[in-house]
């Protein structure tokens, strides 16, 4: 039996306990100790939950932002199929499969922290009334004191509230390791779209990217297209000299209908 | 008798409940010292299960010690042969 999970952790713990009794002449002061340690605890199990928080809040923020990324690259994939760039909307559509896989690598993670967050917002809470409830007991045993007496019931007391506290340092420790791991991973793509070695999602949608590039020259080059249409108009002076320039091939279709349209806004 | 399960709490359950949670115990005692991940997994499981089965939540007000430490749920094979090999792991 001694053997067992259960039972070795029970004993680390009340060594534990033992020794930190050990530690001072009046039983009583390790009351006091342990509740200092107690009150350490909860500040540090408070700023623990708040570090998890913002972690949450970072990936949210970082997948709205990868979210907004593969819209856009739907959107662009849309565009160059509609002016007849299938190499273009592949492009765009292979990024955003690349986003879209980013998503995939986040959505766990988020998942991980909110789980997290729910864990030690109960720890906080149970915690508090631990410690509530210690302060109490504590002065009672300390009003009560009769050194045979109370030396047991400290030894009990104390072994269960350094089993509480282990609880809460690990709840603690766990949550820092998490926070520290998404941390450096944040860190590390910080660096390397700094050093260009990977795609900044956010920086692509401020400042665009070469398939906008690519598509903006497309568009402008439609509008040179049909402005020399129209220069074309003017100087044959008439729509059935520009029907004929159709004809000939020259013109395309779309050109026809722009130059109405500059003729219309002409006449206002 | 009170046992505690790290991240979740104290519960009271009865003393004849002992004999089924050691022979479970022995199994993942077992699975911690041979290292095998699947076998740890699944005792880890049924022994936290039929802990929560069968104890009733100690108040929160009560500062008691436990007879037997559970570790957390989500502790893996490393973490908990970490805690049993040296206490240095365990704050506080």
């Amino acid at each position: 039996m001694a053997d067992g999970v259960m039972k070795r952790m029970s004993l680390i713990f009340k060594s534990k306990a033992n020794k930190a009794l050990d530690k001072y002449e009046d039983p009583r002061e390790t009351l006091d100790y342990a509740y200092q340690k107690q009150l350490e605890n909860m500040t540090q199990l408070r700023r623990s939950l708040a570090d998890v928080a913002t972690a949450r809040k970072r990936i949210e923020l970082q997948i709205k932002q990868v979210q907004q990324d593969s819209d856009k690259r739907e959107q662009q994939a849309r565009r160059a199929l509609e002016m007849g760039r299938e190499d273009l909307a592949r492009d765009a559509l292979t990024r955003r499969a690349e986003v879209q896989q980013q998503i995939a690598s986040l959505t766990p993670q988020h998942e991980n922290l909110v789980k997290q967050e729910e864990n030690l917002t109960r720890a906080v809470k149970n915690a508090q009334a631990k410690v509530d409830a210690f302060r109490t007991q504590k002065e009672t045993i300390k009003a009560n004191y009769t050194a045979a007496q109370a030396q047991t019931r400290i030894a009990e007391t104390l072994t269960g509230i350094s089993e509480e506290m282990g609880d809460v340092g690990m709840a603690i420790q766990r949550a820092q390791d998490k926070t520290a791991q998404l941390q450096a991973r944040a860190d590390a793509m910080t660096e390397l779209t700094a050093t260009g070695a990977l795609d900044d999602p956010l920086a692509q949608l401020t400042t665009g990217d070469d398939i906008d590039a690519e598509l903006n020259r497309l568009s402008s080059g439609t509008g040179v297209d049909s402005e020399l249409e129209r220069m074309k108009l003017e100087l044959a002076g008439g729509s059935t000299k520009q029907l004929e320039a159709g004809a000939s091939g020259v013109a395309k279709p779309g050109a026809i209908q722009d130059a109405e349209e500059v003729k219309e806004g002409d006449s206002k | 008798m009170i046992v505690r399960i790290l991240g979740e709490g104290q519960l009271t359950l009865q003393q004849s409940a002992l004999d089924e949670l050691n022979k479970l115990d022995d199994e993942l005692m077992a699975a911690v010292r041979d290292g095998e991940e699947a076998k740890f997994r699944s005792a880890m499981d049924a022994l936290l299960a039929r802990v929560r089965e069968l104890g009733e939540p100690l108040p929160v007000e009560e500062i008691k010690p436990s007879d037997f430490i559970l570790p957390s749920a989500d502790s893996s094979l490393d973490e908990v042969r970490d805690l049993l090999s040296s206490d240095g792991l365990i704050p506080g």
